[in-house]
């Protein structure tokens, strides 16, 4: 009983950033751009986050330029594909390979500078990322442990999905936003101002995205900096958009699911499942071609793939 | 706003409309000064963490030629980035986003590998040959997967091939820890080094990998451009219908055509295995599916132009390795002046197609532009 509650943490711990790449990617991808950048978008949000959180010692600071950072990279998507009308795999890979090794560019070059030789984060600001304690509520045995004892990311980030799932279902916004993913030309015939529309919900997607990043880079290494922190999380990430049905109330369950498959190595004894290490490691990447096989499969029912995405919109060639 | 007329308040700040075709000089002109500013933008941000960036592009530049040596190292990163740029490019021409070359090196190379590793007592040249075809047709196989699955169901082969991509880094890093360990490692996990026997041959002191690639390069050329099945892929990738109504078969088209795909890059991965690393590593691909991509895509699918772009940026990922030494920059220096070029290249193309006009100018059409 004891190992499947911390196996169930510990799985919510894994899942908090493909959370917030899931649902940062949902948003973009209901403008109708599919922006392969997650990678690159929350590897530049790990970057700055961290040296802000590094320098600065304050939390909330170091989330907010993790956010900004974020959305500059997707602002930089945005221009070449909402402006430009460039294609838009190729702007998206762009922006991982160059997100990536601009994060590992500057923690090589901090690091170079560094006395110890290491990147540890200062004490105060880990303290305030380690578990939350509310007296009365956390002590509760089981689900105290199972609802009160998480890092603030994990409470942020099951805000914002939730905030997202009534700004996509429930506000003129979001559904102004859905039209425009299903199809531009009629979106814009309505009167709905697509460029900011669009530039918008991108813009605020790179910005969930860099938190994504930066919970990566702060608590996955036990805040010491290593370069890659993201590791393919960002990829997962969006996949999980299609496991999730463009839903961010979904996605906070699949993030979940596949923060098991991530943490399932250290809790499955091998004396139980004798499988090598790597196939755990494969694990997650397995089961997410799974699930694209298996939602290209199911013909039949409601599947909300925005009909525009991954075209370009250009007025005069309606 | 109160002072403007109605009329004008309606109008857009900015607005996009078609331009007439650019001739090839103009367009030649756009895409090098594109260029230009990219490597100012990369200038700005060498500067920004304190270095003077002509000293790092003059060492990036001499790193890459300083010696006889140096050159070699040059033209060794340049041979699998040159082949799997070059089986990118036969998907993407067909509008198949494969981004899985990376996937496609590494299996390539993990069959080559078993050859290399337990027939390596068999005759050099015939070994050889045998491990080229399992590269090819390893990295075929992990291609054609996606494949098979896009064309039966429609799953979405971006992510797909991705996802295969670490799927074959896992392979390998269960090969390197448990059946192919290295006996002799004393526990430390990775694969032995291949025989001697095993080791692709040398010609002009490097690998003789880089024959293969220019042959490649002629191949690819020629593929494309005079057979058959090189126009049927222009036309899969144009429109699918219109292949359709021309009775082309489009499954066999898609599924032929990642195959040899996925085989060029398996052969890049069974290159590297023999030729350069002399045994089978997680990083045998170390990224290089993913610049491929990015070759291709700057070099327009024109396999001439990808023989010249793959050569110059394995000039700049040389020449990193020398900023890294000289000034501790580290060598992902090259993957953000990468990003950088094409960032300004695919806002460039727009340049090439359209124009902005903005408010208040009442664009000026000429004849040439009403038609186009």
């Amino acid at each position: 009983m004891d190992i499947i509650i911390k196996f169930l943490v510990a799985a919510v711990g894994a899942g908090t950033p493909l959370l917030f790449g899931t649902v940062g990617e949902i948003l973009t991808e209901k403008t109708g751009h599919l922006n392969l950048g997650v990678e690159g978008m929350m590897s530049i949000g790990a970057c700055i986050g961290f040296m802000v959180g590094y320098y600065t010692d304050n939390f909330f600071l170091a989330l907010l330029f993790a956010a900004i950072a974020g959305a500059c990279s997707a602002l930089i998507y945005a221009v070449l594909t909402v402006t430009f009308m460039a294609n838009q795999n190729v702007t998206g890979l762009t922006l991982t390979i160059f997100g990536i090794g601009f994060a590992n560019f500057i923690g090589i070059f901090v690091l170079n500078k560094s006395p110890e030789g290491t990147l540890k984060l200062p004490e105060r600001i880990t303290a305030a990322m380690r578990g939350i304690h509310i007296p009365g509520l956390s002590d509760i045995p089981v689900i105290g442990e199972l609802l009160f004892s998480y890092s603030p990311f994990v409470y942020i980030g099951i805000i914002i999905a939730v905030i997202c799932a009534y700004y996509l279902n429930r506000t003129k916004e979001g559904l102004n936003l859905k039209a425009i993913g299903e199809n531009p030309g009629a979106a814009d015939a309505a009167g709905i101002k697509i460029t900011k529309v669009k530039y918008i919900n991108i813009i605020l997607g790179g910005a969930i995205c860099g938190i994504g990043g930066v919970y990566c880079s702060m608590i996955i290494n036990g805040g010491v900096w290593i370069s890659d922190n993201v590791g393919g999380l960002g990829w997962i990430a969006v996949a999980l958009v299609i496991f999730a049905n463009w839903q961010p109330s979904y996605a906070i369950l699949g993030s979940f699911v596949f923060g098991a498959l991530r943490v399932l190595k250290y809790y499955i004894p091998q004396s139980v499942f004798p499988f090598p290490i790597a196939f755990y490691d494969m694990l997650p990447f397995l089961m997410t071609a799974l699930v694209l096989v298996i939602s290209s499969m199911r013909k039949s029912g409601r599947i909300n793939l925005p009909a525009a995405l991954g075209l370009n919109y250009f007025r005069e060639e309606r | 706003m109160s002072n403007s007329t109605e009329n004008v308040q309606n109008e857009p700040f900015a607005r996009v409309i078609k331009r007439a075709e650019l001739s090839a000089g103009k367009t030649t002109l756009l895409r090098l000064s594109a260029v230009l500013l990219s490597l100012i933008a990369g200038g700005v941000f060498i500067a920004c963490v304190g270095q003077n960036p002509f000293v790092i592009y003059g060492t990036i530049l001499s790193g890459a030629f300083r010696s006889m040596m140096a050159f070699q190292g040059t033209i060794k990163l340049m041979i699998p980035l040159l082949i799997s740029s070059l089986g990118v490019t036969l998907a993407f021409k067909m509008k198949f986003w494969n981004i899985g070359a990376e996937g496609q090196i590494i299996f390539g190379a993990t069959c080559a590998t078993f050859f290399a590793l337990f027939c390596s007592g068999m005759n050099h040249v015939l070994l050889i040959i045998v491990m080229f075809l399992a590269g090819f047709i390893g990295g075929g196989l992990w291609g054609l997967i996606p494949a098979i699955f896009k064309v039966k169901y429609g799953t979405n082969e971006t992510l797909f091939t991705l996802m295969l991509n670490y799927i074959a880094l896992h392979i390998v890093s269960y090969l390197r820890d448990g059946p192919w360990m290295d006996p002799e490692s004393q526990g430390f996990p990775k694969i032995a080094r291949f025989d001697k026997n095993a080791s692709l041959d040398k010609l002009c002191g490097i690998q003789f990998g880089w024959l293969i690639a220019l042959i490649l390069v002629i191949f690819v050329f020629v593929y494309l451009k005079f057979c058959k099945q090189g126009y049927e892929i222009s036309v899969v990738g144009e429109s699918q219908d219109t292949a359709r109504y021309a009775g082309m078969n489009v499954k066999k088209i898609v599924l032929r055509t990642m195959f040899l795909s996925g085989g060029i890059c398996g052969m890049a991965g069974m290159i590297q295995a023999t030729g350069s690393d002399i045994t089978l590593t997680t990083s045998v691909a170390g990224g290089v599916g993913f610049t491929a991509i990015i070759v291709a895509w700057l070099a327009q699918l024109n396999p001439f132009s990808i023989l010249i772009v793959s050569f110059l940026f394995s000039v700049l990922e040389k020449g990193s390795s020398v900023v890294q030494s000289n000034f501790g920059l580290s060598t992902d220096c090259a993957d953000v002046l990468q990003g950088i070029i094409l960032f300004f290249i695919l806002g460039c193309e727009f340049f090439v197609r359209y124009r902005f006009v903005f408010r208040n100018k009442v664009p000026k059409f000429n004849k040439k532009e009403m038609e186009g």
